[in-house]
Parts: C-alpha cells; sequence; structure tokens
C-alpha cells in the first residue's frame, strides 16, 4: 500500500445522499479478475448514458472540478459489501473520501485499501460545499497524522476521528497484509505450539 | 477457572495476537476458496512478490458459475471460463489442492468440506463466501470474509477479527410430522428478523438440535448468516465424531484419539454466559415458507400473508397480496441444491415424496447435487431412477440457481420453490421471485403445481 501523506488537494463535490454501492460500482462489473481498472466504471451508470457518451451534468464530466479528494453527502458507501467500490474510487485517483457519515463496511473496506474516510460534521460539510460552490478551486487540506481538515482559503478546520491502528498502518503505507506478514515470528511460534 | 462457551474456547486457542484496543489477529486452520472471489486476491500476492503462506491448509474448488450441464465440455461463457481457469492456474502455482470441474471430490465448497473429513470440531474455517457458517455445525468457528481478507489469509493464514457478541438459541421438544431442519431454520430467522442476530456469534442448542444428524444442522448453521449473525456454531457429539470418522482426510489411528480428547472438551460448560439467549418450542414448528425478499419474510405454510406496512415493496415484487394463502399458489420452477439443502439426505427426502408420482406440467424442477459424491450417490441408491420415473432430469453439481451466475436462471416474474437460502430481489435471475422451502415442501409442490403443505400427500 503506498503512504498516505497529508494531501492539499482541490476536490470534486457530489452533493447526494446515500450513495450506495451498486451506483459507485455497477454489478455487471464484478466479474473481473483483477482490482485494477474499475476506475473506468466508477459511477458508471451516472457518468455515461445508453451509447456510452458522457452525461454533461454529472460533476466528474465536469472540467471545472478535479482533484484527489471526492467529497460526499451523507450516508456514503451503503448497500452491498463489494470491496470493488472502494477499488474503483481508488483507481480513479481518489485517496480521501470526505462526509458526514460512512456506511460501517465501505469505511472498513477503504481503511484495507488505502483509501482515508473522513467524517466531519453537518455544518463543516455544508461549508465546504458552499466554499467550492464559489471557487471550483478551493483547496481541502487532510492532514491524518494531526487528524484534522483545513478549508486551506479561509482557515477554518476540523478534527477528525481514526482508528489507532489504521493510521498507524496508513501512515507507514502499511497495509493489513504487511502488518500480518510481520508478525511471521509470532505465526511460526503458533504453528510450532499448535 | 471459570464457565466458558464452545465459541470462546475455539476462538482462545486461536490468537495469534491481540492488538490493544483493536482486533484480534486469529489463526485460521482452513481456507476454502473458489473461482470467483479469488483471483484478485492471488494478484495482490503475485505484486508482492509473496506465496500461499500454507497451501496445505488451502483448498479450492470451482462451483459459483459453473454450468450443470455438459461440464466435459469447455465452458461457454468467457468471464466465468476465465475465472475458472484463473483458479487452476493460481492453483497449480502455489501448490493448492484443486478439486476441479469433473474430479470425483469436485462440488460446492460448503458441502465438500465435511464430506472429505477436511470440517472437524474446534478449528478455525473461513471462505469468501457467507454460507462459510455451514462448517460451524462441528463445533468450529466459520465466516465468510472479503476480498482483502482472503488475500490475508494466503499471505499469512491469519486475519484480524474483532470479538463478536454471544447468542444462544435454544430449540427443545419433539418436530412434527414433515417438519425438518430447514423448518427449525426459516422458523427461528422469522422469529428474530433477518437483522436479528447482526453482531452475534450463535450457538444452536437443546434436545431438538441434538436429535438431528449432521447434515440436518448443517442446514441450520448455513442460514445463520441470514438472520446477520456472523456465524453458527453447534457443540460436538457422538453424532459428529461418527459422521467424520472413516472420511477421506478424516484423521486416523493415533491422530484421531488425540483429536477426538480435545473435541471432547469443546462444548459449552454448565453454567457459561450469553450475551442474550432465546427458547423456542419444537413442537409450534411446522413447514415453513417465504413469502417476501428476504429470509426472515418467513411463515407457516397454513398461514396468509400478513398485512403490515413495511412489506409493501416485498409483496409488490413477490406478485402477492395481504391476506393471501400461500397454499394453492402456482409455481413455475422447483429447485433443489445449493449447500443449504444439496445434501444426500436431502435428495432422499425429496425422493421419498416424488416416488411414484409425475411432476405437475406446469413446472420445471432443477435437481443439482451439492458435489460429485452426492451425485453419485443419488444414482447408487435409486433416487436417479425416482426423478427420471417422475419426468425430473438430475443435473451435474454446481452452486447453479442459487445465485444465478451461469446459466440457470428463473425468468422474470416467475415463481420459484427453492431449498437455497437466500430470496432477495433477482437472485435467482433478475426479475426472479423465490419461496425458500425444505426439500419436503419443495417435492410437493413440484408434484402439484402450487404451493402445498407435504403433510397433505405424505
Ligand atoms: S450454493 Fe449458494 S449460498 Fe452456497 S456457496 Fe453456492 S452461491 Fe453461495
Amino acid at each position: 500500500m503506498e503512504k498516505f501523506q497529508t494531501i492539499t488537494s482541490s476536490c470534486v463535490p457530489l452533493n447526494i445522499e446515500n450513495v450506495d454501492t451498486d451506483q459507485i460500482i455497477p454489478a455487471r462489473f464484478l466479474k473481473a479478475t483483477s482490482r485494477e481498472g474499475f476506475g473506468d466504471n466508477l459511477f458508471r451508470d451516472w457518468r455515461y448514458d445508453n451509447e456510452n457518451k458522457p452525461k454533461p451534468n454529472f460533476v466528474l464530466n465536469n472540467p471545472a472540478y478535479s482533484g484527489k479528494i471526492l467529497v460526499a453527502a451523507k450516508n456514503f458507501g451503503c448497500g452491498s459489501s463489494r470491496e470493488h467500490a472502494v477499488w474503483a474510487i481508488y483507481d480513479y485517483g481518489f485517496r480521501a473520501v470526505v462526509s458526514s457519515f460512512f456506511a460501517d463496511i465501505f469505511k472498513n473496506n477503504s481503511l484495507n485499501c488505502g483509501l482515508l474516510p473522513v467524517q466531519v460534521s453537518d455544518a463543516f460539510l455544508a461549508k465546504i460545499f458552499k466554499q467550492v460552490d464559489a471557487d471550483a478551486k478551493t483547496l481541502l487540506k487532510i492532514d491524518l497524522e494531526n487528524q484534522k481538515i483545513t478549508i486551506v482559503a479561509t482557515g477554518e478546520s476540523e478534527p477528525f476521528e481514526v482508528n489507532s491502528y489504521k493510521k498507524e498502518c496508513l501512515l507507514k503505507g502499511y497495509d493489513d497484509v504487511d502488518y500480518l506478514l510481520s508478525l511471521k515470528d509470532k505465526i511460526e511460534a503458533y504453528e510450532k505450539a499448535h | 477457572m471459570s464457565a466458558k462457551t464452545l465459541f470462546d474456547k475455539v476462538w482462545e486457542r486461536h490468537v495469534v495476537h491481540q492488538i490493544e484496543g483493536g482486533p484480534a489477529v486469529l489463526y485460521i486452520d482452513q481456507h476454502l476458496i473458489h473461482e470467483v472471489t479469488s483471483p484478485v486476491a492471488f494478484k495482490g500476492l503475485d505484486r508482492r512478490g509473496i506465496k500461499v503462506r500454507r497451501p496445505d491448509r488451502t483448498l479450492a474448488t470451482p462451483d459459483h458459475n459453473i454450468p450443470t450441464m455438459g461440464q466435459e465440455l469447455p465452458i461457454k461463457e468467457e468471464l466465468s471460463r476465465m475465472q475458472v481457469q484463473q483458479l487452476s492456474e493460481n492453483c497449480k502455482k502455489h501448490n493448492i489442492t484443486l478439486f476441479g470441474l469433473g474430479h470425483k471430490y469436485n462440488g460446492v465448497v460448503h458441502i465438500i468440506g465435511p464430506e472429505l473429513g477436511i470440517t472437524k470440531p474446534g478449528m478455525t474455517i473461513v471462505c469468501g463466501d457467507s454460507h462459510t457458517a455451514t462448517h460451524g455445525a462441528f463445533g468450529s468457528i466459520a465466516f465468510g470474509i472479503g476480498t482483502s481478507e482472503i488475500e490475508m489469509v494466503l499471505a499469512s493464514q491469519c486475519l484480524f477479527q474483532a470479538k463478536p457478541k454471544s447468542m444462544r438459541i435454544n430449540v427443545n421438544g419433539k418436530l412434527g410430522k414433515g417438519v425438518t431442519s430447514k423448518d427449525i431454520i426459516l422458523y427461528i430467522i422469522a422469529k428474530l428478523t433477518a437483522g436479528g442476530g447482526t453482531g452475534y456469534f450463535v450457538e444452536f442448542a437443546g434436545d431438538t438440535i441434538r436429535s438431528l444428524s449432521m447434515e440436518a444442522r448443517m442446514t441450520i448453521c448455513n442460514m445463520a448468516i441470514e438472520m446477520g449473525a456472523r456465524g453458527g456454531i453447534i457443540a460436538p457429539d457422538e453424532t459428529t465424531f461418527e459422521y467424520i470418522k472413516g472420511r477421506e482426510f478424516a484423521p486416523k489411528g493415533e491422530e484421531w484419539d488425540k483429536a477426538l480428547a480435545y473435541w471432547k472438551t469443546l462444548p459449552t460448560d454448565e453454567g457459561a454466559k450469553f450475551d442474550i439467549e432465546y427458547s423456542f418450542d419444537a413442537a409450534d414448528i411446522e413447514p415453513m415458507i417465504t413469502y417476501g425478499t428476504n429470509p426472515g419474510m418467513g411463515l407457516k405454510i397454513s398461514q396468509n400473508v400478513p398485512s403490515d406496512e413495511p412489506n409493501k415493496q416485498a409483496l409488490e415484487y413477490m406478485g402477492l397480496k395481504a391476506g393471501d394463502s400461500m397454499i394453492g399458489k402456482p409455481i413455475d420452477y422447483v429447485f433443489i441444491g445449493s449447500c443449504t439443502n444439496g445434501r444426500i439426505e436431502d435428495f432422499r427426502a425429496f425422493a421419498s415424496v416424488v416416488k411414484g408420482k409425475k411432476k405437475a406440467d406446469n413446472v420445471t424442477v432443477w435437481i443439482v447435487p451439492g458435489s460429485k459424491q452426492v451425485e453419485r450417490q443419488i444414482e447408487a441408491e435409486g433416487l436417479k431412477a425416482i426423478f427420471e420415473a417422475a419426468g425430473m432430469q438430475l443435473r451435474q453439481p454446481g452452486c447453479s440457481a442459487c445465485l444465478a451466475m451461469n446459466e440457470d436462471k428463473v425468468p422474470a416474474g416467475k415463481y420459484s420453490v427453492a431449498t437455497t437460502n437466500r430470496n432477495f430481489e433477482g437472485r435467482q435471475g433478475p426479475g426472479s421471485r423465490t419461496f425458500l422451502a425444505s426439500p419436503l415442501t419443495a417435492a410437493a409442490c413440484a408434484i402439484t403445481g402450487k404451493i402445498t403443505d407435504v403433510r397433505t400427500i405424505i
């Protein structure tokens, strides 16, 4: 896994509530045998019409917005537990998702895959949307070490929660597999004893 | 020493490391893999340049998307063929035992573990499939995992797990005529709802459970996940030991004695505390059927469709009205098979009703054994002849119409009585409508062409 460093980036605002994983990556794309390439089908049915032409109204198709941060309205990632949803977001180029509430499984899957879910208050989320509305190039700074998110232009900031074990993994670029591999001696000892 | 539950004993034995304030690192005794959820995990190993840590504790079988006719031929559907092929390549590369298509031990992953003597008491067993809970019937901790977790187990033979809460469900008393273990579990899920077990690991206990065969116990643990539980578990006893003894991969000789001594220490101690406990009376259970779009929406077959508001969307999808009688409702398909009811006892039960009768003209019947071994047994015991005389065809083993990833799909709008575990919208094919029931009930419906109380024809 890549190390998670402090991100200062513009963002893509997706002001829709209850975005479910079926929308993030529709079921018909799950038969793939690789984790890569899902970004092409991220939000497939919102992004493209039946003839595979980009829908101009969808935010990912609006050239004004770009960046490594996706900002979404509350209850992001609900529905099916498919990990493919996280792979699609990551593969597209996002490294953090900001919302005022995340579905449980989506949050775990994200942390397992190096995508940081940043949960902020409703009020702070509203501020971000407002600022991005006024200026599409608004920068957000996400500092994992200090667990703080800042709207760079106004200096307003808010702390966010993250499980201390997962934080450590993200900062070191460790994923669970790396961590488990680092326990090699313990695992060997266990195998000997049983 | 304080009194412990069966679950606690197995759990504690498998903790390799406890992260402070976090999850435990659990050692996994047996990892089962199949073609759909494993390819990306193997890619992950390649990317890291590492091998499977314990190929000897990993076992593979293709089952989810394989055809159930013409398995001798190349798989027609390209993506399915690729996934099956990739499984073979990955197994070869990593020295993993594979019971490939056509192999005498091939079958649905949760059927073959027990029938080969691989599933035993006191183990930790995982698989990238939620119905891994099936193996809990032997007194093991068994549960489904995601793709990142498959990669963790392949790489380290370990997994992070937060300890779930404990629940015990007691069923006592004698079962009535025509009532099976499938009815017990559908009854329990209907009582507790599809989310009633969320956050718990459930021990099933009581004299009714004790009286069941291993195959019947597996049906119960299989569906623990359908009430949201992480898994189900049943204490091992003489029935368990008897079932395992002599199977292909079961311990032999001295090994057996040693294993048996350990297994006998496992049952929950007198006085052990559960976070929550329920008790049900077996006499209150009837043949059950579901009417809605989650497994918690079940009722006694003699009851009418309930009227409450929250069911509106489900009833619309199913084309049912509140107050409708379930009995007499015409159906189009009957499917017997899956890891819930695809074992030999299930086909024996089905055949006991079908024997000497014909299937109804309006019904298509799919008979899909859970494994090659079950298929051979069906033939050897003369059940195949009974099915054929009834105008029903025996297909080849696989998951088949349980999740409809292969060609076996129930068409939109059609009704299916299935012995499987999920009646979600579209589960048996886009637009399909599923009634979950026992093999006995499924057989009765196949004969009459409509929903039928099996007690009226046996
Ligand atoms: S039979 Fe159905 S539930 Fe069982 S493993 Fe196959 S798809 Fe899953």
